[in-house]
This record gives C-alpha cells, sequence and structure tokens, in this order.
C-alpha cells in the first residue's frame, strides 16, 4: 500500500471481447496510477485474465481503448494484421511486463539469457549494461546463484521468480501478473507472494489477477471484483474483504473464508 | 532410507543384491543377443561361402576400390541433409506463412517433390535439365536433387516441430516486445530443432540409403563403384555384397550417434 500515488500509467477504456458468440468482457473500464497496486478477483470465467490479456493485446479486444504511458491503442480486431497496428501493440507491450501462470521461461536460455534477451535484443542495450541490470533484479527476487541455470533445473517457485526478474529487467511501466502461484506447489507460493509484496510495498505500479487473499490484504491498494465480464464493484482491500456491498461479491468471498 | 537388512544366507543387503541381479540380468541379455546376432551372421556368410563360390581374391583386390566410394556417399549424405534441412525451415515458415503467395510457393514444393518418384528427380536433373541448357556436375545434381526431395519431406517435420512449441512461449516473447522475425529466430526455432532433432537422424539415415540412386548420375559412390567393378569382372554377387554390408555398416555407425545425441537431448530436458 503507497501512500502517494501519481499520474494515471494504465487506462483502459469500454473493453468489450467476444471468442466466437460468447461475450466475455462487456464493457471494462479501469485505470491504475503510478505506484498503484490493483487486484482483479471473480471466480473461473469471470474475465479477469482476459481483461489483463487484453491490457496488453495478447488477446485483441473487439472493442475499447489501451493507454499505457504514452502508447495508445485502440482495438481494431479487423485491421489486427498490418504493420502500423502490430508495431503499434508491440510498443504498448514494451511498457508492461507479463508474469504468466506457466512462467513461460525459454527452456533454451540461462536465467540471466533470459533476463537480457529483449533489454538487448528489443531494446538495444549494450550488454553489459543489460546483464548489470538483470542482475539487479535477480537480486531482488533472490535468485542471484541461479543465474546461471537453465529452468530445467529450477523450482516452480525460483522460475516464477525468475520470470518476473526477466520481466523487470524489460524495465516496464507497469508489471502485470496472471494467477502466477496458481501452477505453483503450495508451500512455494509464499516465496513469490513475498517478492511481488517487495514490489508492491517499493512502488512498483501492479496489475495482479490473483486469488490469493493474503496478498490482496497485505499489498493491495485496489480491489476489482469482476463477474460476467464487468467490474461489480472495487474499493479498498479493507472495503471490499470485510464489508462487501455487492451480494455476489459475498458470495465469491464466502466461499474462500469458509 | 537405508538398505533392508541381510537376507538368510548372504551379507549383502537387499536392495544391493536385487541391483546386482538387474545387472546379471542385462549383462545375459546383451550376451545372448550378440551371440544371436554372430551366430546368424556368420551362418548367412558360411551358407554364401558353400553355395555362391564367393572369390575371396576378388573381395581382397576389388574391396578398397568400393571402399572409397563410402567417402562420397557420406559427403553426398551430409551435404544433401545440410540443404535439405535449410529448404526444410524455409518450406516449415513458408507452409506456416499468413502470405498466401509465400504459402502457395511452399505448399507446391512440397506437393510437387512428395507427388514425384525421387528417381524421376535425380533422372530430370541428369537427363532433362541438360536439355535447357543446365549442365550440373554430377556430384553437385546429386547433392541438388537428394536435398530437394528430403527438405520436402522435411519441410512437414519442421513444420509439426514448430506447431509443437508451446505457444506461452510465442506469449511471452511478444509480451517482451519482441518482433515476428527474432520471436522465430531467437525463441521458436531453437526449441523446434529439438524437437524434430531425432526425426532429421531417422532421414539422415534413409538419406545414406537413397543417396545410392544417384549412381545413375555416374556419381562415384559405393553403389556406382560395387556394380561397375562387379560387371567388369563378372563377380557381381561379391560386389554387391561388399556394398550392401559397407551401407548396413554406415548405419549402424550413424544410429549409434543418433541414439547418443537423442539422449542427450532428453537429459537435457530444455
Amino acid at each position: 500500500m503507497t501512500a502517494e500515488l501519481g499520474e494515471i500509467v494504465v487506462a483502459a477504456t469500454d473493453i468489450e471481447k467476444y471468442f466466437g458468440a460468447n461475450h466475455v468482457l462487456r464493457g471494462v473500464t479501469l485505470e491504475v496510477r503510478k505506484h498503484e497496486t490493483i487486484v482483479l478477483i471473480g471466480r473461473s470465467g469471470s474475465g479477469k485474465t482476459t481483461m489483463l490479456r487484453c491490457l496488453n493485446f495478447l488477446e485483441e479486444p473487439t472493442v475499447g481503448t489501451v493507454s499505457i504511458g504514452d502508447i495508445t491503442v485502440q482495438a481494431d480486431p479487423l485491421r489486427a494484421r498490418t504493420r502500423a497496428h502490430k508495431e503499434q501493440i508491440r510498443r504498448l507491450r514494451l511498457q508492461a511486463g507479463m508474469v504468466f501462470q506457466e512462467f513461460n521461461l525459454f527452456p533454451h536460455m540461462t536465467v540471466l539469457q533470459n533476463c537480457i534477451e529483449a533489454p538487448t535484443r528489443v531494446r538495444g542495450m549494450a550488454k553489459a549494461q543489460a546483464v548489470e541490470l538483470a542482475e539487479s533484479y535477480l537480486e531482488k527476487v533472490r535468485l542471484i546463484d541461479k543465474r546461471d541455470e537453465y529452468p530445467a533445473r529450477l523450482s516452480g517457485g525460483q522460475k516464477q521468480r525468475a520470470a518476473i526478474a526477466r520481466a523487470l529487467t524489460n524495465e516496464p511501466k507497469v508489471m502485470m501478473f496472471d494467477e502466477p502461484t496458481s501452477a505453483l506447489d503450495p508451500e512455494l507460493v509464499g516465496e513469490v507472494l513475498q517478492v511481488m509484496e517487495d514490489l508492491a510495498h517499493e512502488g512498483s505500479t501492479m496489475v495482479v489477477v490473483s486469488h490469493e487473499l493474503s496478498f490482496c490484504r497485505e499489498a493491495a491498494d485496489r480491489i476489482l471484483f469482476m463477474e460476467d465480464g464487468v467490474i461489480v464493484e472495487e474499493g479498498t482491500p479493507e472495503a471490499i474483504l470485510e464489508a462487501p456491498q455487492d451480494e455476489r461479491t459475498g458470495q465469491f468471498l464466502r466461499r474462500f473464508t469458509a | 532410507m537405508t538398505a533392508a537388512g541381510p537376507v538368510a544366507g548372504t551379507d549383502a543387503p537387499i536392495l544391493d543384491r536385487i541391483a546386482a541381479a538387474h545387472r546379471a540380468d542385462r549383462r545375459s541379455f546383451l550376451f545372448k543377443f550378440a551371440l544371436t546376432w554372430v551366430a546368424l551372421v556368420g551362418a548367412l556368410v558360411l551358407v554364401l561361402g558353400l553355395t555362391g563360390n564367393i572369390s575371396t581374391e576378388f573381395i581382397a583386390s576389388a574391396g578398397p576400390f568400393i571402399l572409397g566410394g563410402a567417402t562420397i556417399t557420406i559427403f553426398v549424405s551430409i551435404t544433401s541433409i545440410l540443404l535439405a534441412v535449410v529448404l526444410a525451415i524455409l518450406g516449415a515458415l513458408g507452409r506456416l506463412s499468413a502470405n498466401p503467395v509465400i504459402n502457395g510457393i511452399a505448399s507446391l514444393y512440397v506437393s510437387l517433390v512428395r507427388g514425384t518418384p525421387l528417381i524421376v528427380q535425380i533422372l530430370f536433373v541428369y537427363l532433362a535439365l541438360p536439355q535447357v541448357g543446365i549442365v550440373l556436375d554430377v556430384v553437385h545434381g546429386g547433392i541438388l536433387a537428394l536435398g530437394f526431395n528430403y527438405g520436402a519431406y522435411m519441410t512437414e517435420i519442421f513444420r509439426a516441430g514448430i506447431q509443437a512449441v508451446p505457444s506461452g512461449q510465442r506469449e511471452a516473447a511478444q509480451a517482451l516486445g519482441m518482433k515476428d522475425g527474432a520471436l522465430m529466430r531467437r525463441i521458436v526455432l531453437p526449441q523446434a530443432v529439438r524437437i524434430v532433432i531425432p526425426a532429421i537422424g531417422n532421414d539422415f539415415i534413409a538419406m545414406i540409403k537413397d543417396s545410392a540412386l544417384i549412381y545413375l548420375l555416374g556419381v562415384q559412390e559405393l553403389l556406382w563403384r560395387a556394380s561397375t567393378i562387379g560387371r567388369q569382372r563378372l563377380a557381381s554377387l561379391e560386389a554387391l555384397l561388399i556394398a550392401a554390408t559397407i551401407y548396413w555398416v554406415l548405419t549402424i555407425v550413424f544410429s549409434f550417434f543418433q541414439e547418443r545425441l537423442e539422449r542427450r537431448m532428453a537429459r537435457g530436458d530444455r
């Protein structure tokens, strides 16, 4: 929980998404300010992961506009393949670090190589500088001693921390986490959440999709509860977790705390 | 867990004894397996020696000449497989391309080559191309025909390999801002190559044998040497036996390396 919130970093306006005839997102608008950590919660199928993936156009929204930093992209599913549109999306993605449920580390590269791949090849950073940066982030996620290991040699928790370091090394304006602990053995969840909490407390801007209510309490500035493709309710962790106004939010939370 | 205690009649812990029994089984299997091969091959050689009036003099004098062709066979096979890999990667990218023209070219290549016999393609290079003024030296012509042919088959292998790379890998690269070209070159292809290496190894071994077909062009490889000297000296039986044995030994040797490579890839688990 960060005291001072800065300018708007992420703004998504009226996002709608259809998968075929399935109306998954029905007009979602959200803003994230600098240093803010927001958590999207909701039952599976509520559209929270789709919403996160729409923010960096891993899913192209059917309708809507996304701004991250100084890049704004309007959804345009009919022109999705034009070069200019793709380039605009690519520049948007450079502003957003993504951490996946399944880690998605590059298995043929060491942890360090994973981290410096994008900074050197995409952003044109000098290798020495990228290595220095990557090492500082590996230090932060407490994985510096594994810098030369291949992902196959790491535990799930270590893989996810390496994936976080990889995203950080690209120096994004916002970090996005898609259920980062759902693929982990229970005893490994804590080490990943700890890293995320540290990031939140240090003032990173974060959008998190998660079921971890402990993380919500510890690190979220705001919680957004989604159901049937809309945001039903949003507020501070205390407000949402202790005194939900909407019946559906209450139902959802009771299942978790029962 | 510590090993279970001694069993009656011995001091060795039971786990050690089980491991020793397994090793003994394995040794016994390998020994009998090898013995079977030696016996069968020995019997074959014996039968041939008794009934086929094999000329050992011919084998001794013509053997080295025929064996000399193995160098060319190996050279042609390796060069052709390299050409085939390059064509297959281009072909696979083409077959996966969203561009209809590129996709069309790649698909036509695969369809044409797979739809015609290899021997027709080889004769085409040798007999048909000169008619339109393209005269290739025979070794290059052979490599071209073999590489072109195998490239088409391997296109499908590479296409499957590229598609077998999990979509999360692409998404991770995209999320990091990588462009399509870098994504393919740096992330997808290196993983696809690891996936298809066993299949390429198989094709290489098939290539060693199919390379015999270019004897039709007059390339002085194994089969050409065997059939030529065999006919000259009326000893085709011996000559072809020598050639067959050399092909066989070559495939055994390369299969051995292929298996080791495969195992190393599996162990790396990357």
